[in-house]
């Protein structure tokens, strides 16, 4: 590298990818220890969420038996509103799942190297918030287990065929293969990982079973190789994918012909807002995770503006949809339409429309200052005003359309019971405590990848400038 | 019995493996190995290392075939479902809409591409690789394990046809090897 491309090079990157330059080994250490502490030593703060996180899990089981010995009924959804909090908690579940995928494949391919060391932890919540999304679909049917045929193309005596034209059904195919290709992805992620534990596991039931789920890898290059590709083509089928999937969860609303939802603009719209939500909660969780866990030098500061950058990036595409869908309301000249828009921000849901304006269009914003995207606190403040928006945002979109239809004899109002609000409580209490066992016993860091962006992971480490990333 | 085990073991040599310090001195020690005549190399490293594959003389990979073969079977899979489901055995018509309304096929047809693409992706990695491999000879090195923290390994196997033990040892050494070990088989067949 020649003197005048380094000093282009160090204004372009001014910090560092790793604080402190860390070994191979330190990498390994800190990364492993919240995974091999002893039972006895397990943090009081890990056990004290757990705690939560199970009874939470406790009140879902308790909310879905009653749910299904009564039937849904139970739920708030009434003429007019039939859909409600149950299909805006999916779209907020799996809104936020996209924050995953998005790091792992859309930024490995653009070469984001910074995405090492929160890839493993959006995957993962990924997974989780797709569970979690799919509790919806499933339950609303009543009857899950004879609903099957209704969801997939099974065979069954009355020889019918689901209807490929609806896009309720697309979005069936698109929500199991994303919540599977993303469990793939994961674990072929993992693989390198868990042969660390395994390798040095101190107990043999930990050799075993880390073993067993590392099935034997031994970082042969001859496996590295197709590894390599195996997680390149990963990314590059992922990355259309995550942006499929919202877009067809988007279609379930946009291909009705109601006012306020039948729009064109909602496919990258819902994308958009989808990334977003995703990284807000990211960020709530990251920050907690390393100040709890001591992760400051692999989860640099430079990675939090990263983030923080992207949620003002998507925030604002957020801010533009929502002010296009007046402007089309206005420009379109659609009565009803009209109506439906001047009702959202100025009806009886008017407090729900300027929730979801505060937190998405305007907190986002203050990202713009580099000492707000810089500081811990605020930002994690920002990024839960991004989690109560998002879910705002789907609230608003769904009953704010319903609830006043076309003749005002079938108007409504909608309001949740309490089975409502403790089955969205409950998925809290699945992905919590799916998320504190990860954290317990999953390296949270992928700990090969971030050593591969070190800079004594180059072949040619002694030409590079110190303090550069591998190249 | 032991008596005789013991001899098979010691037969039984499966290659010899040395430890380089950083992933350039192990680059560098692949590429004298090679030059040393040596193909049948393989090494064992806690990242993948840039350049690696050339300097071992590796063929591409074939997945990206195997892929291919796999979403386009999706793809056609999920259009002849599609089609046969909707426009053949239960046909019904729903809001006006033709019988055979092929537009619709296209998200249920790019699902189930990318899903089978996935799937070649991930089980095709685990056939190329020969995983899940629970009982590897190497696993019998006492080092070894370090291979998944800080550890770079370069091991010169049997089957190479110009393999003997000294000649090996010679040659990691000459490379900059250090911990120089004779890695034997000890599974029964």
């Amino acid at each position: 590298m020649s003197a005048e491309r380094s000093a282009v090079a160090a204004v372009l990157e001014p910090e560092p990818l790793l604080q402190n330059n860390p070994s191979f080994a330190a990498i390994t250490n800190v990364v492993c220890r919240p995974v091999e502490l002893e039972v006895k030593k397990t943090p009081i703060g890990w056990i004290l969420s757990f705690l939560v996180a199970i009874s939470l899990l406790g009140l879902y089981g308790a909310t879905l038996t009653y749910l299904v010995t009564t039937g849904v009924g139970v739920w708030g959804n009434n003429s007019p509103v039939y859909w409600a909090w149950d299909i805006t908690n999916f779209v907020w579940w799996i809104g936020i799942g996209h924050a995953g995928t998005l790091i792992s494949a859309i930024l490995f391919l653009f070469r984001q190297k910074w995405r090492t060391a929160i890839n493993r932890f959006a995957e993962a919540m990924t997974v989780f918030a797709v569970l979690c999304a799919l509790q919806f679909p499933i339950f609303h049917t009543g009857r899950p287990w004879l609903a099957a045929y209704w969801l997939f193309p099974l065979p069954n005596q009355m020889s019918m065929w689901p209807n490929f034209r609806s896009p309720l059904m697309w979005d069936v195919f698109a929500v199991s293969t994303y919540g599977l290709v993303s469990v793939l992805f994961w674990y072929v992620g993992l693989i390198p990982d868990l042969a660390t534990l395994r390798d040095r596991a101190t107990t043999r039931t930990r050799a075993i079973l880390y073993g067993i789920f590392a099935m034997g890898w031994r970082g042969s290059n001859r496996h590295w190789q197709h590894y390599e590709r195996a997680y390149l083509i990963l990314a590059g089928i992922s990355t259309p994918l995550v942006l499929s999937v919202h877009s067809v969860v988007s279609f379930d609303f946009a291909t009705s012909v109601l006012p306020g939802w039948h729009a064109t603009i909602f496919p990258p719209y819902f994308v958009a807002g989808a990334v977003f939500s995703g990284f807000g909660l990211v960020m709530t969780l990251m920050v907690l995770a390393r100040e709890f866990y001591g992760l400051k030098d692999l989860v640099t500061m430079r990675v939090l503006e990263n983030m923080n950058k992207i949620m003002l990036v998507t925030g604002t595409m957020v801010g533009y949809a929502y002010g296009m869908e007046f402007f089309i309301a206005w420009y379109g000249g659609n009565p009803y339409e009209r109506f439906t828009f001047i009702n959202r921000a100025m009806g009886p849901y008017a407090w729900a429309y300027w929730t979801m304006i505060s937190c998405n269009v305007i907190s986002p914003q203050l990202f713009w200052f580099r000492f707000i995207r810089r500081s811990v606190p605020l930002m994690f403040i920002i990024s839960i005003f991004v989690n109560i928006g998002m879910w705002f945002e789907r609230f608003v979109i769904i009953a704010t359309s319903l609830h006043r239809d076309f003749t005002p004899a079938a108007w409504g109002y909608f309001r949740p019971t309490w089975i409502d609000v403790s089955m969205y409580l409950g998925t809290f209490g699945l992905f919590f405590t799916l998320f504190l066992l990860f954290l317990r016993f999953v390296p949270m860091i992928a700990i090969s990848e971030i050593k591969g962006v070190t800079p004594g992971a180059s072949p040619h480490a002694h030409d590079a400038d110190h303090g550069k990333e591998a190249h | 019995m032991s008596a005789k085990t013991a001899v098979t073991f010691e037969d039984n040599v499966w290659g010899v493996v040395a430890e380089y310090k950083s992933p350039g001195a192990l680059l560098e020690a692949v590429k004298a190995v090679r030059q040393a005549g040596f193909s049948a190399i393989d090494t064992y490293t806690p990242f993948p290392i840039h350049g690696m594959d050339r300097a071992m003389g590796l063929r591409p990979t074939i997945l990206p075939y195997l892929v291919l073969g796999g979403g386009l079977t999706g793809v056609g899979c999920a259009i002849l479902l599609q089609w046969w489901m909707n426009g053949f055995d239960y046909p019904f018509i729903i809001g006006g809409k033709p019988i055979i309304s092929y537009q619709a096929y296209v998200p249920v047809g790019f699902e189930l591409m990318v899903l089978l693409s996935a799937l070649t992706t991930v089980f095709g990695l685990f056939a190329l690789c020969r995983l899940p491999q629970p009982y590897h000879p190497l696993f019998t090195h006492d080092r070894f394990p370090r291979f998944s923290d800080d550890g770079f390994f370069l091991a010169i196997e049997a089957t190479d046809p110009s393999f003997s033990e000294a000649r090996a040892r010679e040659a990691l050494a000459a490379a900059g090897g250090t911990e120089i070990t004779v890695v034997r088989d000890i599974s029964e067949t």
